[in-house]
């Protein structure tokens, strides 16, 4: 998988939970409906309490009133990302925010699972506590080839963990394709 | 090669006669349920992929129980259920507890084991993550997102890393100021909010099974909150008393191999542990029920897959009866058994509804209720900085509404406590 991503960083903590992530009223919402799926977009992160919404400084939205979407791409947040409900409706109001990768010490199973099955998000891992490094509007890029984090801020950069053994049903693009291309399904 | 009982669950399904921790398999499911939540975004996944006269692969194993936004007025919440509803009609699925009919029952969960759909030896999904309570039955279950579930309904089957076995143990029968949900608590205070991640947690030793199958459902239940994949508790005569009084279906039951292997071992003197509370913001922020004894409260919330059960209420009951409750109190029992069982099991005479009602706390209807929040309207939501203390499962912020909200959790006797003080307080001087 050859890919770049470049973008504004979101910085985040610690056990960011799904109802951080999505608050359960907005579940209302139906994302079979496109009309509908758009609504994830525009309510992704606004659980997060206001002094935790990207770090260090705190208070910064993730989407601005009035918007639909984040003027951020990436997303670093320290480990266990993801936490809480089984809620398919977390990674894809991420994704429909704008948001293709996001880079976590490491993330909570479903979570996990949902982002790469349903081809909402490629979720690195790092080998760092990166979240404490970087900060919310630098300017950064992943390689998604090379498994590796620039930060064009400050010049650095820092590999990242491989995606291993589920590189072949992100590169597939959701769990369905790759069930295809393995005969799983007709 | 020795198997625990998760591994040898996963390598039956998976048509293998090992698996190790670690492995990848493609196994075949035995139950699948979703709910109102989820439903509609896994039968779009399900149509999209299959096409949109696809047939679900087994009618029967479809399980689908509408719970969480019931009692509300929001327009979109009516219309998923809408969409479970028609769903349910097209593919003739004869498991489904419509909401406003005689079927209708509630929390999901147990709604499950109520009706019989849990059973040992088995492998049961559902999209929810305290789908992880039915491993109470010594069966597999884990909850699963809508894409997931969307590729069961068209296969059947589904991959699943084959989790390694913590096991936590527990000596000594629980006194009576104890209850699962201090155990459960204790664990995930020992261990972290991610202290199970991608492993599976057995439950075992003398404290466990000789519980009733509600209160190690309140274990089973809480895995997730240490980030467990699955919860689980080997079969005995209480698993087997349940599930034969609640279906005929033929089941298998699996055990531990002797000399299976586990990654944890932590063993607990029941008689040593305390009442605790998870405070605000994480289940993982444990203190003992001493140490934050008179924080004060606004309000008291007894309800939810893990604390809406019969134990529960008998356990509140005993110590609310004939005193009046200090702060906002809500009862909202997880299904509509349980909530006629309130009004027909009696302590000195007095029914568990008259007692709740009499003490002035508000009895909700059968379902999730405010545990997570919910729709604006929902019945015990906090909806601005609120201290509540809940024998629900989750405190993360905003979970029962506000994000300035601060939920503490709680066993049934210490919630009890509390909410006939006004202010955190300790089961052991009431019981």
């Amino acid at each position: 998988m050859q890919k770049n991503i470049r973008g504004k960083v979101y910085v985040l903590g610690n056990d960011i939970d799904t109802d951080q992530i999505i608050p359960a009223q907005y579940l209302t919402y139906n994302p079979a409906n496109p009309e509908e799926r758009k609504m994830f977009g525009k309510f992704a992160l606004a659980g997060i309490p206001e002094g935790h919404q990207g770090l260090p400084q705190g208070n910064i939205p993730f989407v601005r009133e009035g918007q639909m979407q984040s003027e951020y791409k990436i997303i670093v947040a320290g480990k266990n990302f993801g936490c809480g409900s089984s809620r398919e409706h977390a990674p894809l109001a991420i994704r429909e925010a704008g948001v293709e990768v996001i880079i976590a010490e490491f993330y909570a199973r479903i979570f996990f699972r949902n982002s790469v099955n349903g081809g909402y998000l490629i979720p690195y891992e790092s080998q760092e506590h990166l979240a404490k490094i970087f900060n919310t509007g630098e300017e950064a890029e992943v390689h998604i080839g090379q498994n590796r984090l620039i930060n064009h801020t400050t010049g650095k950069s820092y590999a990242l963990k491989s995606l291993g053994e589920i590189l072949p049903i992100l590169e597939a693009g959701d769990v369905f394709q790759y069930a295809k291309k393995n005969g799983i399904i007709s | 090669m020795a198997m625990t009982l998760t591994e040898k669950i996963l390598a039956r399904h998976a048509g293998k006669s090992k698996v190790e921790p670690g492995e990848n398999v493609w196994v075949h499911v035995d139950v699948l349920m979703t709910h109102d939540v989820c439903g509609p975004g896994t039968i779009g996944i399900f149509k999209k992929h299959f096409g949109a006269g696809a047939k679900v692969w087994d009618s029967k194993k479809v399980i689908v129980i509408p719970d969480h936004y019931i009692f509300t007025a929001d327009e979109k919440a009516h219309r998923n259920i809408d969409i479970l509803r028609d769903f349910v009609e097209e593919q003739h699925l004869p498991n489904y507890y419509d909401v406003g009919t005689a079927k209708y029952k509630g929390v999901c969960h147990i709604a499950l084991a109520e009706e019989g759909h849990t059973r040992p030896g088995e492998i049961l999904l559902g999209t929810d993550s305290h789908t992880c309570t039915a491993g109470a039955f010594g069966e597999f279950a884990t909850g699963i997102g809508n894409t997931d579930a969307g590729f069961v309904l068209g296969t059947g089957k589904i991959w699943l890393k084959v989790p390694p076995t913590m096991r936590f143990v527990f000596e000594g029968k629980l006194p009576n100021y104890l209850m699962a949900k201090d155990l459960i608590l204790s664990v995930i205070g020992e261990i972290g909010v991610d202290g199970a991640t991608y492993k599976a947690m057995e439950f075992s030793g003398d404290g466990v099974h000789s519980l009733n199958i509600e209160e190690r459902m309140t274990l089973t239940n809480m895995v997730i909150e240490a980030g467990g994949k699955n919860g689980v508790i080997a079969p005995d005569e209480v698993t087997l008393d349940y599930v034969k009084q609640k279906t005929s279906v033929p089941f298998e039951i699996v055990e531990n191999d002797p000399g299976a292997k586990f990654c944890y071992e932590k063993v607990f003197d029941v008689r040593k542990l305390e009442p605790v509370v998870a405070k605000p913001h994480s289940p993982d922020n444990k203190a003992s029920v001493r140490e934050v004894k008179g924080t004060k409260l606004d309000r008291a919330y007894i309800g939810s897959c893990t604390g809406g059960k019969m134990t529960d209420f008998v356990a509140a009951a005993q110590i609310m009866k004939g005193h009046s409750v200090h702060i906002d109190t809500f009862v909202v029992p997880a299904t509509t058994e349980i909530a006629r069982k309130l009004d027909e099991v009696k302590i000195g005479g007095k029914s568990l509804s008259a007692i709740f009602k009499e003490s002035g706390a508000v009895i909700g209807p059968a379902s999730c209720g405010a545990c997570l929040g919910g729709p604006l309207d929902t019945l015990g939501r906090l909806n601005k900085s609120e201290v509540c203390i809940s024998t629900t499962n989750r405190n993360f912020p905003g979970r029962m509404g506000s994000k300035t909200a601060q939920v503490y959790l709680a066993s049934p006797l210490t919630v009890a406590a509390s909410a006939i003080s006004g202010t955190i307080s300790d089961p052991r001087d009431f019981v």
